[in-house]
């Protein structure tokens, strides 16, 4: 925290009352008794909620998932949300403390469990079904040095495209140079982009978080810079036109333009520093900029005798979709075992990361069974469920039993699950 | 040699892999589930690959997992809420002693009828649906519909559980019966009314799954508070899925209400015929499905008087809804309950002990939760702007069993002669024409993203996935 805040915000759960079809799944799942009802509705209390989100995907209807940025102080109370029925909207006076008081939402990482509070849109770290630790050997990261109050300007020194000019694809490499002023990082960390510009009804526009491609040491080695894997975006989740606003103002970036950055972010999507560990890393478009940064750090850092592997499953669309491709396959094969998936290329069945990781369950399968061995995931939010459930299978196809395995995993930093 | 890897094929929490008896029961009915799933599951549906929440485990983290599977290779589970240690029987005669965890001889005939009842409810509606896949309004309705199937199937492998576990060679002949009955055949009928009548469209799927699976929500509920405990904590976990299949319904019939109530809007008309032109459903067809599956559903609770519904609560096998959240004694004797009766040609209330009035009282409760379903609905025609509201018929109203079977009576509760019914019988029930009208709206619209134009799309898609998701892959 960046000294007292005089006005506390909280991002209060609350439930969609249009949606929710009062089944009593949540309340019944509560392990806190957060959630309680009256004849009309389904309610949170904001006091008790601790954003465990055991509550989440038994949902369902999805009616669940619904989050409010208020004054603490002013939290809608139960009786209150008795009355609703409709959702309000986002309260104008919360969201102006929170820009005006950066540390409730820019404090990301500095608390897992209070991960609610934090961070700018774009990145979910799910702490149920993964870690809420970093592993062991992790270096200690700065977080929340730059906020929406006082951001870092950084200055564009690079921006390329990645993707295949015929594809529709269109992702950027963007590197980001800090000058003299101080921003360290390490691999899995993320950063806020404030755009500029103002929302119609003229707020701010929020920061969006971005992973660092890059590793602790620059993305030119010796150089305070790094750089960003961004994908324009020109659909919403639906798929209808809409010009992502950040990741447009990104893409379009020239060099030499000057960009307000906060951050860093992230505290437990770290990468182990003892050089006999392995990484796991499971990715897809560009959730692939972390794993990117932890490839290069142990590339530059390459010890001779080290025994620690690197494998990574890496998913796309299309070869020409895929970020990084040409530098990825020229990797030695004894420093990296590399297996991509393509889903949507011509005349051949669609392959997703756990189709691939299936196909090589032996090799994962010793992984799984080392110690030393750390997972990551990042990606599109979904492909989670389908990489958990082919990590158990070969977990059990290899004799392991996946719970325990699972529940040592996650009390030992080693399984990190990162979607947007 | 083990055939089936346990923990794998069959996720469950009931220590499968060592219970030798219980592999061998079910290696045997396994096949020829899956062989009933080949027959009589969703017709066409082998090959896709379908988003299917699965069930891994019990606790938060395991209940959900989503993935594309085929649904022959769905991995049925077996699982049991956790026990509570030292639980207590909290109704009826045995309240206070431990609850049973084996079948109690004198309770054994009861308990099986009990379980074999809800069992056969479960198969029943996955015959009922079969069909269904061929019309789907969208690909997101069909995964919904799939996923209400396999669901189905999971429950009926709860069910088949006890039976195999807890009730010997007579639990494992009940298991088998249970695949050879068959929804709507005249040889081998389904044990209960409403699950031999076809479900032929898509509103009828979604009344169906609106009211006739909240009949399984509130027998369920009862059944959770058995002093049988693997019953109690079986159905207990068969609840949190039942609640899937009422977002089914709920959702799809208020999407349904809203597209109407967009074209009533765009056409500035509550004309019929005009809507119909438009190729949506008009509400008077909605209000006649209504009525139609809530009366036939409010049946499936039993006679309003019946001693063997007090056998079920005094012994213990069957509570009421939420049991343990009401404020009384839990025996009931000497306490009273009010009946609707015929009396000289009007409904009049008479009071019976409360005790034989058991199913009447969990019909109450059932008609309390779907009434404020139907009141969400009127929501959003009320933010339409449409002045027409949708409500239940009253529960007098085209009733097979109990003191109604037989008496005329309206939607409004009044007694009507034959003649009077005769007359408006067309306003009240869905008629042969208002059933061509929805089957002719039938087409089969599944390519991702795109909606029939009868229904709204969903506010939201599965698993936070956006609605245009490709949720079944038809290879």
């Amino acid at each position: 925290m960046n000294g007292p805040a005089p006005m506390e915000v909280l991002k209060q759960h609350l439930i969609d009352p249009e949606i929710c079809i009062r089944c009593n799944t949540c309340e019944e799942t509560c392990p806190v008794d957060a959630i309680t009802h009256d004849a009309n509705n389904y309610v949170v209390k904001a006091e008790v909620c601790n954003g465990c989100m055991a509550c989440i995907s038994p949902c369902p209807t999805g009616s669940i998932d619904n989050w409010r940025t208020v004054l603490k102080s002013q939290a809608y109370s139960i009786e209150e949300q008795f009355t609703w029925d409709e959702l309000p909207a986002q309260n104008t006076t919360a969201s102006a403390a929170l820009d005006n008081h950066a540390p409730a939402s820019a404090d990301a990482g500095a608390s897992a469990a209070d991960n609610l509070d934090e961070s700018p849109a774009g990145i979910d770290v799910d702490t149920a079904r993964g870690s809420t630790l970093p592993p062991w050997s992790a270096a200690k990261p700065y977080v929340n040095l730059y906020t929406h109050k006082l951001p870092i300007v950084a200055t564009v020194v690079g921006n390329y495209r990645l993707t295949g000019e015929s594809t529709a694809s269109d992702i950027h490499h963007i590197m980001l140079d800090f000058g003299t002023t101080p921003f360290p990082v390490v691999e899995g960390q993320s950063i806020g982009i404030l755009p500029p510009g103002a929302t119609q009804d003229g707020k701010m526009h929020h920061a969006r978080q971005y992973s660092i491609a890059s590793p602790r040491d620059g993305e030119r080695e010796g150089y305070n810079n790094l750089s960003l894997t961004v994908k324009r975006v020109t659909q919403d989740h639906r798929g209808k036109e809409a010009d992502g606003v950040c990741s447009n103002y990104l893409c379009d970036l020239k060099k030499g333009d000057k960009v307000n950055v906060i951050g860093p972010f992230g505290s437990t999507f770290l990468m182990p520093n003892h050089p006999n560990s392995h990484l796991l890393m499971i990715c897809t478009g560009t959730g692939s900029a972390p794993m990117r940064a932890m490839t290069e750090y142990r590339r530059r850092r390459r010890l001779k005798g080290a025994t620690g592997k690197l494998m990574l499953f890496f998913g796309a669309r299309t070869k020409e979709e895929l970020p990084y491709f040409g530098p990825l396959v020229n990797l030695p094969k004894d420093f990296i075992d590399t297996t991509l998936a393509f889903s949507r290329t011509a005349g051949q069945p669609k392959r997703y990361v756990q189709d691939a990781m299936r196909e090589r369950a032996a090799d994962v399968g010793q992984m799984l069974r080392d110690d030393n061995t750390f997972i990551y995931v990042c990606g599109l939010k979904g492909m989670e469920d389908g990489v958990l459930q082919a990590l158990r299978d070969i977990a059990v196809q290899n004799g392991i039993e996946w719970d325990p395995l699972w529940r040592a995993l996650k009390r030992e930093g080693r399984l990190h699950l990162e979607t947007y | 040699m083990s055939t089936i890897n346990y923990s794998e094929k069959i996720p469950n929490n009931v220590n499968l892999a060592d219970d030798r008896t219980l592999q061998r029961a079910l290696e045997q009915w396994q096949p020829n589930f899956l062989s009933w799933w080949g027959d009589m599951g969703p017709e066409g549906s082998p090959n896709y690959d379908v988003y299917l929440r699965t069930a891994v485990s019990v606790d938060a983290g395991g209940w959900a997992h989503f993935d594309h599977v085929k649904m022959p290779d769905y991995r049925w589970g077996i699982f049991l809420t956790p026990g509570v240690a030292d639980r207590q029987i909290s109704f009826g005669e045995h309240k206070g002693e431990a609850a049973w965890q084996e079948v109690p001889g004198e309770h054994r005939a009861n308990l099986r009828r009990i379980i074999v009842t809800q069992g056969d409810t479960e198969p029943a509606s996955v015959e009922q649906q079969r069909h269904l896949g061929l019309t789907a309004p969208s690909m997101y309705d069909l995964r919904n519909l799939f996923q209400v199937n396999v669901e189905e199937g999971r429950h009926l492998w709860a069910m088949v559980y006890l039976l195999h576990r807890y009730f010997g060679r007579d639990g494992r002949e009940e298991a088998e019966a249970l695949l050879d009955r068959r929804s709507g055949d005249e040889n081998n009928p389904r044990i209960l009314g409403a699950f031999n009548e076809r479900t032929p469209d898509w509103l009828a799927f979604f009344m169906f799954t609106y009211f006739t699976d909240r009949d399984g929500k509130f027998q369920l509920s009862a059944l959770a508070e058995s002093g049988f405990d693997p019953l109690a904590r079986t159905t207990k976990f068969m609840l949190t899925e039942e609640a899937h299949h009422m977002f089914v319904g709920e959702s799809g019939v208020s999407r349904v209400i809203q597209r109407t109530s967009q074209v009533m809007n765009e056409l500035k008309t509550d004309d019929v015929n005009k809507i119909r032109a438009a190729g949506v459903i008009d509400l008077e067809t909605i209000q006649r499905y209504l009525n139609f599956h809530y009366s036939v559903t409010i049946d499936l609770f039993g006679a309003d008087h019946s001693s063997n519904a007090a056998t079920f609560y005094s012994s213990g096998l069957k509570g009421r809804y939420e049991e343990s959240k009401r404020d009384d004694d839990h025996q009931l004797n000497g306490q009273s309950y009010k009946l609707l009766d015929v009396q000289d040609g009007k409904l009049v209330e008479r009071e019976v002990p409360m005790l034989n009035a058991m199913n009447e009282v969990l019909r109450d409760d059932y008609i309390r939760d779907s009434v404020a379903g139907v009141g969400r609905w009127n929501k959003v025609l009320e933010k339409a702007g449409i002045d027409v509201r949708l409500s239940v018929p009253h529960k007098a109203f085209n009733r097979q069993i109990g003191t109604f079977a037989g008496v005329r009576v309206a939607p409004d509760g009044r007694l009507v002669n034959e003649n009077e019914w005769k007359a408006n019988e067309a306003k009240w029930l869905p008629t042969p024409e208002d059933r061509a009208y929805v089957a002719s709206l039938m087409g089969r619209v599944v390519e991702p993203g795109k909606f029939a134009n009868w229904i709204a799309p969903p506010a939201m898609g599965i698993n936070r996935q956006p609605v245009d998701f490709d949720y079944v892959r038809f290879n």
